[in-house]
């Protein structure tokens, strides 16, 4: 990539990448065609945003017809909310390839806006909708690296095998030992904040992550319940979420649930994410209640997926950086 | 105090770790999708030159270092510190040998370094990537070598050492590579 300033009206992706990307969004298309999946289109602006106080959503205005004195509209990072509204409404299986749009996520793997492959399985759990992932992804990047059989390792054994301890159970102290061991310089904060999650995270992204899916996918599932975010929480000791995450190379690629169906507890997790954003002085942002009103009125048994198709592309390509697959990263938009 | 958040960070920036100035050499940036971001950096100590690994959760804020990069002409050196100068201004500053380390062996006067300041005090002394030195030792060698195989030590007007081809002869002028401390030409 060129620093000069003059040459950065062109595009970061050489052309044969840009030519592979059209080609795997055809055969995506022929993927879901085939299986009579709908292909779907949802609003990217939305009166409500997401609550989880992990993703910052960018805003803008409209001004207009319908709201002559304004009105602020979350760009969406992610089409779920809209998608479930649909479902509800009775549209059986569906699919969306769109852009999403997330505020301070920039870096080797991250474009703050990327393209989002998004489906749902009406009658699927998270298992099965495992399966037609690992069919998916096996088939599109078949012909450009040779995968082995898929692996699904709970997110217990993937700790256990590749950093030593039962995230579980494990005490901030255990997982201070673990990064300790593997010199990682840990942030100043975490040695005083005792925050499980963000230990889970550090270990997640500096020790486990980088081992998985080595030259095969790798499922992991079975998170704790704290990240459940929007997946049915399987009762137990220790509650799990019926949640997963697919990796090839150490890349995320993506991130599935059985849909937490009930509006309830669906309303209880928006307000504890926005009090959790409230008290770390992070922006309380108007929680979706038309999808809660969805909800009530009845979510078919399904399962979805979201699933990063740039990272694919990068895949398929053998990229080391996101910006070798999109035409314009955010610093030439 | 001036302060840089994370979404700062980027190569060459000089900041305090630890109490000592340091230079972030590599920053990736690393977020579970839905879990928490990070910064996880590759940070130079400018003090001891030693490179290690620290991460920061995104938002956190560390305190900036006032280190600048200066030109100066070195001057002498009177055992316990070497003297430069600011060409332009002919201010004229002192290095002692934890700035200057084993680079002392390639300063020459007259040549023109790359002083690090932290707080307007030299932290390190960088000489050019190439100097011109006077051999001031050297066994004579064989007769007719031209090749410049084999080679042999030479000792150089400041004290250097490096390994010169067999036709080098003492008296000569060569061109040495500071970085890897090797010869490149007669000069």
């Amino acid at each position: 990539m060129t620093t000069d300033a003059s040459g950065d009206w062109q595009p970061t992706a050489a052309l044969e990448v840009l030519k592979l990307r059209a080609r795997l969004l055809e055969r995506i298309r022929a993927f879901f065609s085939e299986r009579s999946v709908l292909e779907v289109e949802t609003p990217i602006l939305s009166a409500a945003a997401v609550t989880d106080p992990m993703l910052a959503s960018l805003a803008t205005r409209y001004t207009g017809p319908r709201f002559p004195r304004g009105q602020a509209f979350y760009l969406h990072t992610s089409p779920e909310f809209p998608m479930k509204r649909l479902l509800a409404a009775g549209s059986g299986s569906i699919y969306q390839i769109c852009k999403v749009f997330r505020d301070g996520e920039a870096g080797r793997l991250h474009n703050p806006e990327f393209t989002m492959l998004e489906w749902y399985r009406v009658g699927f759990d998270h298992h099965r909708l495992m399966d037609e992932v690992a069919e998916l992804v096996m088939q599109l990047l078949a012909p450009y690296l040779s995968i082995e059989t898929p692996e699904r390792l709970s997110y217990r054994e993937a700790f256990r095998r590749h950093a030593g301890l039962d995230p579980h159970t494990a005490t901030s102290t255990d997982f201070a030992t673990v990064a300790k061991a593997h010199k990682i310089g840990v942030p100043p904060g975490l040695l005083t904040q005792n925050d499980l999650s963000v230990w889970r995270d550090l270990l997640l992204t500096h020790v486990v992550e980088p081992m998985l899916g080595q030259g095969r996918l790798t499922f992991i599932y079975d998170y704790p319940a704290a990240q459940a975010s929007l997946a049915r929480i399987q009762l137990g000791d220790p509650p799990l979420a019926a949640r997963f995450e697919l990796y090839l190379n150490g890349v995320e690629l993506a991130n599935g649930f059985h849909e937490l169906a009930d509006a309830d507890e669906q309303r209880t997790r928006f307000e504890r994410q926005l009090h959790t954003s409230a008290a770390g002085g992070q922006p309380v942002v108007p929680m979706d209640e038309r999808l809660l009103a969805a909800l009530a009125q009845g979510l078919p048994d399904c399962a979805g997926v979201a699933l990063g198709f740039d990272r694919l592309v990068m895949l398929a390509a053998g990229s080391r950086t996101i910006e070798d697959v999109v035409a314009f990263p955010i610093d030439r938009a | 105090m001036a302060t840089y958040n994370t979404n700062e960070f980027k190569a060459g920036l000089k900041v305090m770790l630890d109490g000592d100035p340091a230079s972030i050499v590599e920053n990736e940036f690393v977020k579970p999708g839905k879990g928490q971001a990070f910064s996880r950096v590759r940070i130079r100590n400018l003090k001891n030159g030693r490179t290690i690994e620290r991460t920061f959760k995104s938002g956190e804020t560390i305190e900036a270092a006032d280190v600048a990069d200066v030109e100066m002409q070195y001057l002498y050196s009177d055992e316990q510190f070497w003297h430069f100068m600011n060409p332009e201004s002919y201010e004229q500053m002192a290095a002692d040998k934890n700035a200057v380390g084993d680079n002392a062996k390639w300063l020459k006067e007259q040549d023109v370094c790359i002083i690090t300041l932290w707080n307007g005090v030299p932290l390190a002394v960088e000489p050019p990537n190439t100097v011109i030195l006077k051999v001031v030792e050297t066994d004579p060698g064989l007769k007719g070598d031209t090749s410049g195989g084999g080679g042999k030590p030479a000792t150089l007007e400041t004290g250097a050492v490096v390994r010169v081809p067999l036709f080098v002869q003492k008296g000569e002028a060569i061109k040495v590579n500071t970085r890897t401390g090797e010869y490149i030409s007669r000069a």
